[in-house]
């Protein structure tokens, strides 16, 4: 037989959804609705077979179909892809919580998941308390919690407020000790998903420092769940792809990451390159035929993120007599509800540009890119002498931001839907101060 | 190292099912202390309220049914008589509020961590036994109080909690995993413990219902186990209605099994429903 340690099989995974708004749980009701309806149809045409669809409005969806691979004992593992592409729905199967539809999982060992930090918390009870209680919840018994019990609280810096409930602590407190508990687990096998974008940035070293303790010296197989390419390079030998529901790639760490970046960008825009699309509006004398962005290096990436310098990059070509004078060139960025949410000319600037060769770029640096996290419509638009000459209707494309260290602290920020990140000097004055 | 091997398959049922629950004994008793541990937080009388809810519920029921209805009480003081009936009442309808909602108010935990499923409702059961021995010290007050002698027939005590506490769990079990798919159990379950108590004989004794009703009575599995204690407790000569008391057996346990295959049958898809 086989080495491996977990060994994944065809596995599926189907959800039903509802497309009825606002509708959270089955009532009920609904059911004998449902039946009765069902009953109703076949008493007035019992020729015609029951299978009309009783759950009108519902649909199936396959969050994960055909994944297989294979984990060897020791290895970490990183697990990537877009939102929605299955990786909670693969931990979950993983962890027992769910069941797949189709497939098989073999797990040999013990495993242990961490895909929420502090699960099973109680915000009434104290520290120590919740230090036991958590860590029954994940699996250990009381003399194994109590026997990492110090180093638990060594590795959470929680010494003094023990005592107190955790309703009274810093949420930084709170992500420490939760951690901590969870990471003194000895299983054989490690499950992880995104606990690490929350915390400050030197706590997220040490945690991270802490896996990969566990990784290479107590020789544990880790699986990895991040949108933190950097900790995925640092901490995966092998990382697995996952894309709308199946492994589109399992390799190399470094590969799979380029992958990742450069196939974020939606098929809808993309088949037809930007050149051949005719939804534009415009004189035509000069075309937009390429976009995209690159880091401060120049290297051509697909997804930005918070805080870091892009460059975007407006490949065009000249149809008319050229040169041309005075060409205003400018791009914007949409939320996925179609709010403008900037719009920034070469004019805004003071700058007009001369073109002279038949074709070239457009490069507009932006430093500090201030977007959260989230998925944005650009557009693009062409000025000759306050003549329009080309705007494609439908966008230039789509940019993927994902969360960087757009403070430089480390720290996310707002969790929320805001758009936007400002960055700025905190202080204060009161009336000690005067 | 250990070569535990865990299968995930559809619909596969668990091997290790018991053995997995045996593993997470310790579970059951964190969730039940925490709950016992987080119950009188920020109250001023904090651990109090176990005895007086009992104890005020009790003095209700004397008046009402022993002074203004005058309900015969066989010779027993009125308060013992009550007391007796109401201790496996609370623990009932207790059990089976908390149980039934437990699933929920633990959701966040549900679709996050595997556990056995069982270890949340099954403690919370066990919460509400934690009232119920404090309740039986107060009982034992009472009997002291009005001076009525315990008889050999104390010793079935332990049985009859027993019964009591299968009633609960199965009643439990059954509600907990309905109301994680049909959210009316939430209404249902109140409306159950509300009408329970008017038709088990808490307030009154069941030698007022007419012989020829007894048996459809006791289709109520409460009446059985309560008659059970109140015979147990107040050495009263009255003669339990055994029928009765071996048909609450019955449908205990049907509701227990029944119960727990229920939970089964459905705990795989708790985290996708809830």
């Amino acid at each position: 037989m086989s080495d491996s340690i977990i060994k994944v099989e065809n596995l599926g995974k189907q959800y039903v959804i509802g497309h009825q708004r606002g509708e959270r749980y089955t009532t009920l009701r609904d059911v004998v609705a449902s039946n009765a309806k069902r009953l109703g149809r076949k008493l007035l045409h019992p020729l015609t077979s029951a299978s009309s669809n009783p759950h009108v409005g519902r649909e199936d969806f396959w969050a994960l179909t055909d994944v297989s691979f294979e984990v060897r004992p020791g290895e970490a593992i990183g697990i990537i892809g877009r939102n929605g592409a299955g990786k909670s729905t693969l931990l979950k199967i993983l962890s027992r919580i769910t069941e797949p539809t189709t497939g098989s999982v073999r797990i040999r060992g013990r495993l242990a998941s961490l895909l929420e930090v502090g699960t099973g918390f109680h915000p009434e009870l104290t520290g120590r308390e919740n230090i036991f209680l958590n860590g029954a919840v994940l699996g250990m018994t009381k003399a194994e919690i109590r026997q990492k019990f110090d180093e638990i609280v060594a590795f959470a810096e929680v010494g003094k407020f023990l005592d107190t409930p955790v309703k009274r602590y810093s949420s930084g407190m709170y992500i420490r000790l939760a951690f901590a508990v969870a990471a003194h687990l000895e299983p054989e096998i490690l499950v992880v998903d995104e606990v690490l974008a929350v915390g400050d940035a030197e706590f997220q070293k040490k945690c991270l420092g802490k896996m990969e303790e566990v990784a290479t010296k107590e020789n544990r197989t880790i699986l990895f769940v991040s949108h933190n390419m950097a900790a995925i390079e640092n901490l995966c030998q092998r990382v697995i792809l996952l894309e709308q529901g199946s492994v589109t790639y399992s390799g190399e760490t470094t590969k799979a990451i380029n992958l990742y970046l450069s196939n974020i960008l939606p098929s809808a825009i993309e088949a037809v390159p930007l050149m051949h699309r005719t939804d534009r509006s415009g004189d035509g004398s000069i075309r937009l035929t390429s976009f995209h962005v690159e880091d401060q290096d120049g290297q051509r990436i697909a997804a930005v993120s918070s805080g870091m310098d892009v460059t975007f990059v407006l490949g065009y070509k000249c149809y008319g007599d050229h040169p041309y004078r005075k060409v205003d060139v400018g791009f914007s960025a949409h939320s996925t509800s179609n709010q403008t949410l900037f719009v920034f000319y070469s004019s805004y600037m003071g700058r007009l540009f001369e073109l002279t060769s038949r074709e070239g770029e457009f490069r507009c640096r932006v430093s500090k890119f201030p977007l959260a996290p989230g998925r944005y419509g650009i557009g693009a638009r062409v000025v000759v002498g306050g003549d329009e000459a080309d705007w494609p209707n439908d966008g230039i494309g789509y940019l993927e931001v994902e969360a960087g260290d757009f403070y430089g602290t480390g720290a996310k920020g707002y969790n929320g839907a805001a758009p936007f990140l400002v960055l700025g000097n905190w202080s204060l004055s009161d009336t000690a101060s005067l | 190292m250990s070569q535990e091997e865990i299968l995930i398959k559809p619909d596969g049922n668990i091997k290790n099912y018991w053995r997995d629950l045996w593993s997470y004994r310790e579970l059951f008793y964190f969730l039940a202390w925490r709950d016992i541990a987080v119950r009188y937080k920020q109250t001023v009388i904090g651990f109090g309220w176990s005895v007086i809810r009992p104890v005020l519920t009790m003095v209700i029921f004397t008046v009402v049914f022993g002074r203004l209805a005058k309900l015969p009480s066989e010779g027993v003081p009125y308060p013992v008589l009550v007391f007796s009936a109401m201790l496996p009442w609370q623990f009932f309808a207790n059990a089976l509020t908390e149980s039934s909602n437990s699933l929920i108010s633990n959701a966040q935990m549900l679709s996050k961590v595997y556990f056995p499923r069982l270890a949340i409702p099954a403690s919370a059961v066990m919460v509400s036994f934690v009232d119920f021995l404090i309740s039986l010290i107060v009982l034992f007050i009472l009997m002291v109080w009005y001076q009525v002698a315990p008889s050999w027939r104390i010793v079935t005590l332990p049985i009859l909690t027993l019964l009591a506490f299968g009633a609960a769990m199965g009643a439990g079990l059954w509600f907990a995993s309905l109301n994680v798919k049909y959210r009316d159990f939430r209404y249902i379950v109140p409306f159950i413990v509300q009408l329970g108590i008017y038709i088990s004989p808490v307030g009154f004794s069941s030698s007022i219902v007419p012989p020829k009703w007894r048996l459809l009575y006791s289709l109520n599995p409460m009446a059985g186990v309560i008659d059970g204690f109140r015979w147990a407790i107040t050495g009263n000569d009255a003669e339990a209605y055994w029928p009765a008391v071996a048909l609450s057996v019955i449908i205990i346990t049907l509701l227990l099994f029944g119960g727990i295959w229920q939970f089964r049958k459905t705990e795989r898809s708790f985290a996708d429903v809830i």
